[in-house]
């Protein structure tokens, strides 16, 4: 169920719409623009990664851990990488503590199907012994301040921690798993960004707000990869597009991704 | 797919699996709907509007739309836990939100609407199949709706845009875009996507699931007018063939 409850006032609610009919927006960003966006890396030292993620207001936290683990079943030989979201109850007025509602669990889900479709890491040279012993990456999000557009600013945290991590290098001598005590980067192929675009009144807007969260009809969330394909999606909230209005997000998506994997880049780099 | 194009099942690219959709077949809900969809068999069940608990949950200008999506233990290979996973959570979301659009909740408020979507054997595409079946669930039960609700999904396999993917297409193929939406509005209420698209790929994909869903909702329709009205199609709905020698 629902938990959240922020609560846009009417007449807050009338002047967003009534700005976005011609075409502005409350915090004087155009249609189709971010807000200001900062990554930083290295941000936790006993993290194998990480990275705190600014957009706007809308504050996030992405830790990586990786050690050895045991495969699944039906992929034996490939590495584990799993995504969770926690948003935490600290992060606005509102939020009670608890087990992660659906929102949250929505949240991780999607922002792990970017980085899995994309095939950001290659998981498959993630393995020591084939059926027993793989690396298992786990890459856990806090969500530190709420301001909207939590999916993209994960999915940033999530990527720029990724990119950074080093990892154990691990050797098996008779039978048993040892660390080399040597740290080596993980096998990163490709860099996913994801986009979110609401639809508010029939007009769509890049990067949300929580206030204009709170009174869009639907939004969609696609990421792309480094060749400008879409990689993953999430239509959510009880509101629809129009097909034309998806394509629209879709190149938006891609537009927008190209800007952002740069700067994802960049920051990775500046470490 | 061979080399003529014929896809693991015998399906060419545009095709559906074998569909049947019967409205009603829960006696004590107020809509049902049972959906037979290539191996999918699915239940919806819908009960409300009825009174909502907990009470202080309750909307004031609005009924409380509920949804949950479960599979059986033993609808898939191995055998399912049957407390909801994650999985289940977020595609109980997203199919509730897939059906809000289409239902005028404010004419029930402070009511609860409860739809139950029960796996009993799942192929590929269960939750689109889950909501072709609750759309009529909804129908049947009463709600007032502004349009009934299609899903259907469609997939690259091979590097080709095909529709309706089966069980093996969507864990071997490299694409997978389940949609919903309201055919007479023209309105996407589900997306989701996992796999590579190009932009073109992405709107043809779009576009194939529209044409696929137009002949799921025939089929919807024919159900529910099968149930309300004498005469209104055959009993067991339309097979692939008949629905190729339609389009």
């Amino acid at each position: 169920m629902p938990s959240k409850s922020f609560v846009v006032e009417t007449i807050k609610r009338n002047q967003i719409i009534e700005l976005l009919s011609k075409g502005k927006r409350v915090d004087g960003r155009g249609l189709n623009e971010y807000r200001k966006l900062e990554i930083k890396t290295h941000v936790i030292e006993k993290a194998n990664g990480s990275a705190m993620v600014k957009l706007g207001n809308t504050e996030v936290l992405a830790g990586v851990k990786i050690d050895k683990g045991i495969p699944f079943p039906d992929t034996p030989n490939k590495g584990l990488l799993i995504v969770g979201a926690e948003v935490l109850p600290m992060a606005a007025a509102y939020l009670e503590a608890g087990p992660p509602d659906e929102s949250a669990i929505e949240l991780a889900r999607v922002v792990d199907r970017g980085v899995r479709e994309s095939e950001m890491i290659d998981v498959s040279a993630l393995c020591i012994k084939e059926g027993k012993w793989v690396y298992s990456i786990f890459c856990d999000v806090n969500i530190l301040n709420v301001d909207g557009n939590l999916f993209d600013a994960t999915s940033y945290a999530v990527v720029a921690a990724l990119l950074t991590a080093k990892m154990p290098k691990f050797v098996l001598e008779n039978d048993v798993v040892k660390d080399t005590g040597e740290r080596v980067p993980l096998p990163v192929h490709k860099i996913p960004v994801s986009v979110t675009i609401a639809n508010i009144n029939n007009t769509l807007v890049l990067d949300p707000t929580e206030e204009e969260e709170a009174i869009m009809d639907a939004r969609i969330t696609l990421d792309t990869e480094d060749g400008g394909n879409l990689c993953a999606g999430q239509k959510g909230e009880p509101g629809s597009f129009t097909p034309e209005q998806i394509l629209t997000a879709a190149e938006w998506s891609i537009a927008k991704g190209k800007e952002i994997r740069q700067q994802i880049k960049e920051a990775a780099a500046h470490a | 797919m061979d080399e003529n194009g014929i896809r693991t099942d015998g399906r060419r690219w545009d095709e559906l699996r074998p569909l049947k959709i019967e409205v009603g077949v829960v006696r004590n809900a107020d809509g049902s709907a049972r959906i037979e969809w290539g191996k999918n068999k699915i239940i919806a069940a819908v009960y409300g509007p009825k009174e909502m608990h907990p009470k202080h949950l309750e909307l004031a200008d609005r009924a409380f739309l509920k949804c949950r999506y479960h599979m059986a233990p033993f609808s898939v290979d191995e055998r399912k836990n049957p407390a909801p996973s994650r999985r289940e959570i977020e595609i109980s979301k997203v199919i509730r939100e897939s059906l809000q659009p289409a239902l005028f909740l404010e004419d029930y408020p402070r009511t609860a609407i409860q739809v139950y979507v029960e796996v009993l054997q799942s192929d590929g595409g269960s939750r689109v199949a889950g909501i072709t079946a609750s759309a009529l669930a909804l129908a049947d039960a009463g709600i007032n709706m502004r349009d009934l609700v299609v899903g259907c999904a469609v997939g690259k396999v091979d590097g080709k845009i095909v529709l309706d993917l089966n069980d093996t297409e969507d864990k071997e193929g490299s694409g997978d875009l389940p949609v919903a939406f309201m055919p007479n509005l023209n309105q996407v209420t589900l997306l989701q996507m996992d796999g590579f698209f190009t932009f073109d790929e992405f709107k043809q994909a779009l576009e194939l699931a529209k044409v696929g869903g137009m002949k799921v909702y025939k089929l919807q329709r024919e159900a529910l007018l099968r149930k309300y009205f004498s005469g209104g199609g055959p009993e067991t709905s339309t097979t692939n063939a008949e629905l190729m020698e339609e389009a």
